[in-house]
């Protein structure tokens, strides 16, 4: 916990992300079609989704520890990883909704991992309609505690793994050629990888900030 | 310290060497103007961390007066 007063990690973070947007841009990247230059929208569209991810799975992991010992702190961090990585969420939707309109013909085509996502993202707002409807805080915090459990698993289920059963345009999906084995060579892993860490110690560290926020709120709550 | 600087420069040329042999669909590199966009993005990403830092500043102030 000590970890989010301190600021090398922060530094580290920038640092990753502002070599990925210069890298990003500037490396050569292999030749495929339809998807040209759009390519490198892996730098940029796929890290929101790994941030959001780190940021749901901290998430979880409070919630489980709020069970086993009820801190208010533990339902404050849990609540703001899922808001900060829910903004995530929907950058990382409308990024490849903009990226579809280019190469899919249209910005939602109903393809099996859109309508997922679509579906995983009601879930998690579930979540914040499910805290609101709670006025007395230690139920609410134990309700949103459970029912954010169960909706990891569910987002995970829904947009990692049933549209890889599937067929899908969405690379990666469904036999369909990935970012992987074949085109995502070692040039790309350079900056692909640094951009995955630096978005995801962004948003936990927007998520620090916003959690000590609502720590000061509620101080200020208690002292008056 | 001469032969490091002597190889990072090989590594280097040889980069810019693939770089110019790369073909995509449209070369965006060879308009000669996709440094501008990198700059631009940059400036804005590093405006907006300053900014998450300030933010940070502040909520410490808050913190340490309470």
């Amino acid at each position: 916990m000590k970890m989010i007063y301190q600021s090398w990690w922060k530094v580290l973070g920038v640092i990753l992300v502002t070599y990925t947007m210069i890298a990003g841009l500037l490396f050569p990247v292999p030749p495929l079609p339809i998807i040209h230059e759009t390519i490198r929208n892996l730098y940029f569209h796929v890290p929101m989704w790994f941030a959001m991810c780190v940021l749901f799975s901290i998430s979880v992991f409070y919630s489980i520890k709020y069970l086993g010992n009820p801190k208010e702190e533990y339902d404050f961090i849990a609540v703001e990883c899922v808001n900060t990585g829910l903004m995530f969420y929907i950058l990382g939707l409308v990024t490849g909704m903009i990226w579809a309109n280019y190469t899919w013909g249209e910005p939602w085509s109903n393809d099996p991992k859109q309508n997922s996502a679509a579906i995983a993202f009601l879930v998690y707002c579930a979540y914040l309609v499910l805290r609101n409807s709670v006025d007395e805080e230690q139920k609410r915090a134990k309700i949103s505690a459970i029912y954010n459990i169960f909706a990891f698993p569910v987002m995970i289920v829904l947009i990692f793994i049933l549209p890889r059963m599937t067929d899908s345009l969405h690379p990666g999906n469904g036999g369909n050629p990935a970012f992987g084995k074949y085109d995502l060579d070692n040039t790309m892993r350079t900056v692909f990888y640094p951009a995955c860490l630096g978005w995801i110690l962004i948003g936990s560290w927007i998520a620090t900030l916003r959690f000590r926020i609502r720590m000061l709120e509620s101080k200020k709550l208690n002292d008056d | 310290m001469k032969k490091t600087s002597l190889a990072i420069a090989f590594v280097l040329m040889s980069y810019m060497v693939s770089a110019q042999t790369a073909t995509t669909g449209f070369d965006i590199r060879s308009s000669g103007m996709i440094y501008v966009v990198v700059a631009v993005i940059t400036v804005i990403f590093i405006g907006i961390a300053l900014f998450l830092f300030a933010i940070e500043r502040r909520i410490k102030k808050l913190e340490q007066d309470s």
